[in-house]
C-alpha cells in the first residue's frame, strides 16, 4: 500500500495498533479540509505493528489528548518534505474538557457549561482523578 | 490559602496555627468578641444540617459578625433552576465569607472558581468535610496535649465514612501514630486509603473485627455509625450490629485516659450510659467545632489578633 509523502504536514507515528480511529475522533480530524490518511497495522521495528496518521497540513494538535491516549506517540512536523520537528509526548498533568466524569454525584453532572477537569494523581499507573469529586477516570474510554 | 475545600488544602503549620488560635479563643473569648464586627458570613446550605450550619453561625456571631443565608435549596433560587456557581457568585456581593454545603461532590470547588470571597466547604456529599476533621484534631489536641505518638482506634463503618478517611489522612502527618481499624469485613478501610496514606508513609496499622481485643492499647477510640443500608443482607446486619456498640462493660479494659470520639449524629452505637463517663468526648467535639470554625473564619479573612 502506498501513501504519498507529505510536503508540509504532520505525521502521528507509533500509535498503538487499534487506537488510530479514536485519535481521529478525539482530535476532530474529520473536520479538516485537507487529506488525512489513517494507516492501520503497519509493521514497526519497535512495536511489531502500529498505526500511523498522516495529515496533509500543519494544524494545531491538542497534545494533551494525544499524551493521555498514548504517551508513546511521536508527533513529526514535516516542512518541505523533511522532518523539521519531532515531539515526544508525556502524560499531561491536567486534562481540561478531554474526558467526562461519570460519577452521578459529581457537580459536573448538573452544572451548566462547567469545565471537565482531571488531574494526574499517579503517573506510574496513569491514574487521573476528577478535580471536583476525585473519581478515577475510566481508562476504557480509550 | 483563600478557600478551604479539603483538609489537604492546609499545611501542617496552618493546622497548628488554627489549633493555637482556637485554644486562645477558648481562654480569651473577650479578645475576639468584636473582631469580625460589620463582617458577614453567608451559610449556603443546599441540603439540611443541624450541627454544621448552627456551628458556623454561632462561630460568626461570637466573633461579632452577622450571618445571612439559607438552610435548604427550596428557599434559594436553585429551586428555579439556577446554577450553583450563579447562586454563589450572587451571594459573594452580599457577604465577606461563605460556608457552603451541597449534596453534589465538588460543588464548593466549582463555586470557588467564580467568586471573589473565601468559600469553606461545609460538606459536599460523601466527598469532603474538612471542618469536621479540624474539630476532631482540636479535640484530640485538647484531650491529649499533642497530635503525635498515640494509638488511634476507628470503629464501625470504615469503608464509606468520609470523616474517618479525612482524619486518618490528617493525623498521618504527625509522628508516632498507629491505627487499629475495628469493623466487620463488609466495611473495612478501602485499599486506596491503605495504599495512598498508610503504606506510603510506613504507618503501622491493625485490622480486626473484634473491639475487645485491642481496647487496652487505644488512646483514642473514634466510633462511627454502622448503617443498615450498607449491608448486603439483613441477617449480616443483625449479626454484626451489636458487636460495634460501645457500652460501659466494653470500656472495662480501656485506658483511664482513653478519649471516646464520634462525629455525631449517633444512633445506637454508643450507649447513652457512656455519656457520663469522663472519657466521652463527642459532645466536646461539637463545642470544639465552633471554636475551630471561629479560628478558620479569622484565617480566611486574614484577620490577625
Amino acid at each position: 500500500m502506498k501513501i504519498d509523502s507529505i510536503v508540509n504536514g504532520i505525521v502521528l507515528d507509533h500509535i498503538k495498533s487499534g487506537n488510530s480511529m479514536r485519535i481521529y475522533k478525539y482530535l476532530n480530524l474529520e473536520e479538516l479540509k485537507c487529506s488525512v490518511a489513517v494507516i492501520r497495522n503497519c509493521r514497526s521495528k519497535k512495536y511489531g505493528i502500529k498505526d500511523v496518521i498522516k495529515i496533509d497540513s500543519i494544524i494545531d494538535i491538542n497534545l494533551d489528548v494525544l499524551g493521555y491516549i498514548d504517551p508513546n506517540i511521536t508527533v513529526n512536523i514535516i516542512r518541505d518534505g523533511k522532518i523539521s520537528e519531532k515531539k515526544h509526548l508525556e502524560l499531561p498533568a491536567k486534562l481540561v474538557n478531554v474526558i467526562k466524569c461519570k460519577n452521578p454525584r459529581c457537580i459536573t453532572s448538573i452544572e451548566q457549561e462547567i469545565d471537565q477537569v482531571f488531574n494526574l494523581t499517579d503517573r506510574e499507573n496513569r491514574i487521573y482523578r476528577c478535580a471536583y469529586c476525585e473519581t478515577k477516570s475510566d481508562k476504557e474510554e480509550f | 490559602m483563600k478557600h478551604l475545600m479539603d483538609i489537604n488544602d492546609l499545611t501542617t503549620s496552618q493546622i497548628d496555627d488554627l489549633i493555637n488560635t482556637a485554644n486562645d479563643i477558648i481562654v480569651n473569648p473577650e479578645k475576639y468578641q468584636d473582631i469580625c464586627k460589620r463582617k458577614k458570613l453567608a451559610t449556603l446550605f443546599f441540603e439540611p444540617s443541624t450541627r454544621t450550619r448552627l456551628s458556623f453561625e454561632a462561630a460568626m456571631v461570637e466573633l461579632g459578625g452577622s450571618v445571612i443565608g439559607f438552610s435548604t435549596s427550596d428557599s434559594s433560587s436553585s429551586s428555579k433552576g439556577e446554577s450553583v456557581t450563579d447562586t454563589v457568585q450572587t451571594v459573594s456581593f452580599y457577604a465577606d465569607i461563605i460556608a457552603m454545603r451541597h449534596p453534589k461532590e465538588g460543588a464548593p470547588l466549582a463555586a470557588s472558581r467564580r467568586t471573589s470571597v473565601p468559600i469553606i466547604n461545609a460538606g459536599d456529599g460523601g466527598h469532603s468535610h474538612p471542618t469536621q476533621t479540624l474539630a476532631d484534631l482540636l479535640t484530640i489536641h485538647r484531650e491529649k496535649g499533642r497530635l503525635s505518638n498515640m494509638t488511634v482506634g476507628f470503629c464501625g463503618d470504615l469503608k464509606f465514612g468520609r470523616t474517618v478517611h479525612s482524619l486518618i489522612n490528617a493525623l498521618s502527618r504527625y509522628d508516632g501514630i498507629e491505627y487499629v481499624f475495628i469493623s466487620p469485613k463488609e466495611l473495612v478501610i478501602p485499599d486506596y486509603v491503605k495504599a495512598n496514606i498508610l503504606d506510603k508513609n510506613n504507618i503501622k496499622y491493625i485490622e480486626t473485627n473484634k473491639m475487645d481485643e485491642y481496647m487496652p492499647s487505644l488512646d483514642i477510640l473514634y466510633m462511627t455509625r454502622v448503617q443498615r443500608e450498607r449491608f448486603f443482607n439483613e441477617a449480616d446486619y443483625i449479626r454484626l450490629k451489636d458487636s460495634y456498640i460501645l457500652t460501659i462493660d466494653k470500656l472495662a479494659k480501656a485506658k483511664k485516659d482513653l478519649s471516646i470520639m464520634h462525629p455525631l449524629p449517633r444512633v445506637n452505637e454508643i450507649s447513652v450510659k457512656v455519656d457520663d463517663d469522663p472519657r466521652a468526648c463527642y459532645f466536646k467535639q461539637v463545642q470544639n467545632g465552633k471554636y475551630i470554625r471561629m479560628a478558620l473564619i479569622l484565617m480566611l479573612l486574614d484577620i490577625l489578633v
